[in-house]
C-alpha cells in the first residue's frame, strides 16, 4: 500500500526550509489561492506548485499521490459547476481544490513529522494555562500516523486467516476479530509507551 | 542488581507467578518456560510495568512500588511485537523520541541517534516509514531506540519470537556485546549459551535455577 502525504527524503531548498515557515506560508498561499477567479490565474497557481515540485526533487508518482485521492471528488465537483455555473467557474473551483491540496501535500512530502510535531508543539504552548498539554498532542497525531499502516496489516491478517479457512466473510466476521486485534494492540502500545519512559 | 523477595502476582483469579524470590547480580540472565508459565510477568516485575500483588521487587535498591518512574528511566524494555513499540512513524524519528524530554540540545539529540541507527546497521534507513522495514529490522529499530537511552539494565521479553533465525542470531549477537545487564525471557534456547544464568519458570513457579547448560538440559528433558 502506499501511504499519502509521507516525507520524502531530501536536501532542497524546500527541504530545508523551517517547519514553521512552511507551514504559514502554506496558510497564506491557500487563502490566496482561494481568492484567485479565472482559469489563468488557476493555471498560473497550478505551474508554481509544480515548480515546488520540482525544486525539491520530488519523485512524479509521490506528487501524482498527493492528489489522487481527489479524483473522484474532482469530478463530481467539476460536473455539478459546469451544470450550474458553466466551465469557467467549474475549472476554477476544481483546480483551486486540487492546488491546494497538493501545497499541502508538497509541505507533507519536504517535512519530517517530528519537525511538524514540534512546530504544532509551540504553537499549543500558549493553551497550556487552559490545560492542553502540546506535547501529548503531538504525540496523539505522531501515534495516528503511526498507526495507519499498522491497522492494515492487521486487516490484512484477519482477511488472510478467513481466506486460509476458505470462508467468504461478512463485514461483521471481519469487524469482530479487526476491533479485537486493534484493541490488543492498543493495550501493547499503552504498555510501550510507559516502558518508555512516557508517564515521565 | 536485581532483587524478587518472595513475589506474587495474580491477574484476577488466576495466579501467574507463586511466591518466587531470587537475587540476580549476574550480567547475562535467561528465563525459559512454557506458555502461560509467567515469563512474560516476571519481565514486566523489573520494570514496574506489573507491580506484584505480593512481597517486592527492587532494582539497584529501589522498590517498584514507589519507585516506577526512575527505575523505567534505569531499565529498558524490548517486547516480543516491536510494531506495538515503534511510536512514531519514521525510523530516525522513533530513535529520538525516547530522548525527547531527557534536555539534550538538539545537535547532541542528532549525533546520539545517527550513533544508534549506525551501531544497528540502520543509518540508511533513518529517514524509512518504520512500516517498510522487515520484521528483523524493526525489531533492531526497537532495540535502537531503547539502547540509545542508555538504561542500566535491559529486560527483552521474547524479542526474537516473531523473526527467522538470522535475524534472531543478530539481534542475540548484539546483546551479547552490550555493556549492559540482560535479562533475556526467550523460547529460543539455544540463544542462552553463554548465558552466566537461566530460571526456568513452571505454572508460575521458579522450578529451577542455575547455569544454562545443566538447567537446560533438564528442561529439555522435562518437556520433550
Amino acid at each position: 500500500m502506499t501511504l499519502v502525504g509521507l516525507y520524502v527524503p531530501g536536501g532542497s531548498l524546500l527541504h530545508r526550509c523551517p517547519a514553521g515557515a512552511k507551514l504559514a506560508g502554506l496558510a497564506v498561499l491557500v487563502v490566496v489561492v482561494l481568492q484567485l477567479r479565472t482559469p489563468a490565474q488557476v493555471g498560473l497557481a497550478a505551474l508554481v506548485v509544480l515548480l515546488g515540485f520540482l525544486v525539491a526533487r520530488v519523485p512524479g508518482r509521490v506528487a501524482i499521490a498527493q492528489v489522487r485521492p481527489l479524483l473522484w471528488l474532482g469530478l463530481a465537483i467539476g460536473a455539478w459547476q459546469l451544470v450550474l455555473t458553466g466551465w469557467e467557474r467549474a475549472v476554477v473551483v476544481v483546480g483551486q481544490l486540487v492546488v491546494a491540496v497538493a501545497l499541502a501535500g508538497l509541505v507533507t512530502v519536504t517535512t519530517r513529522t517530528s519537525d511538524l510535531l514540534d512546530v504544532l508543539e509551540s504553537v499549543l504552548r500558549p493553551l497550556r494555562r487552559f490545560g492542553v498539554d502540546g506535547t501529548r498532542v503531538a504525540l496523539v497525531l505522531a501515534l495516528t500516523v503511526r498507526a495507519v499502516p499498522v491497522l492494515v496489516r492487521l486487516a490484512a491478517e484477519v482477511r488472510d486467516a478467513h481466506r486460509a479457512r476458505g470462508v467468504v466473510a461478512g463485514p461483521r466476521a471481519f469487524a469482530v476479530p479487526l476491533l479485537v486485534r486493534t484493541l490488543r494492540h492498543a493495550d501493547a502500545l499503552g504498555e510501550a509507551l510507559v516502558a518508555r519512559g512516557l508517564d515521565d | 542488581m536485581i532483587l524478587l523477595e518472595r513475589v506474587t502476582h495474580r491477574f484476577g483469579e488466576r495466579t501467574v507467578l507463586r511466591d518466587v524470590s531470587a537475587a540476580l547480580p549476574e550480567r547475562r540472565v535467561g528465563v525459559v518456560g512454557d506458555n502461560g508459565s509467567g515469563k512474560s510477568t516476571l519481565a514486566r516485575l523489573l520494570n514496574g510495568l506489573v507491580v506484584p500483588t505480593a512481597g517486592r521487587v527492587l532494582v539497584d535498591g529501589l522498590d517498584t512500588r514507589q519507585h516506577g518512574r526512575e527505575i523505567r528511566r534505569k531499565v529498558g524494555f524490548v517486547f516480543t511485537d516491536p510494531d506495538a513499540q515503534i511510536v512514531m512513524p519514521t525510523v530516525a524519528e522513533d530513535v529520538a523520541f525516547g530522548l525527547r524530554r531527557s534536555g539534550l540540545p538538539r545537535p547532541e539529540v542528532r549525533a546520539r541517534v545517527h550513533a544508534a541507527l549506525t551501531a544497528y546497521g540502520l543509518a540508511d534507513r533513518a529517514d524509512h516509514p518504520a512500516y517498510l522495514l522487515s520484521g528483523g529490522e524493526k525489531q533492531l529499530l526497537a532495540l535502537a531506540s531503547v539502547l540509545v537511552t542508555e538504561p542500566a539494565l535491559l529486560v527483552c521479553d521474547e524479542p526474537t519470537t516473531l523473526l527467522d533465525r538470522r535475524n534472531a542470531q543478530r539481534v542475540v549477537a548484539l546483546l551479547h556485546e552490550l555493556p549492559q545487564q540482560v535479562v533475556l525471557v526467550t523460547h529460543h534456547l539455544d540463544l542462552l549459551a553463554g548465558f552466566e544464568r537461566v530460571l526456568v519458570l513452571e505454572d508460575g513457579r521458579l522450578v529451577d535455577d542455575g547455569p544454562p547448560e545443566p538447567v537446560l538440559a533438564a528442561y529439555r528433558e522435562r518437556v520433550g
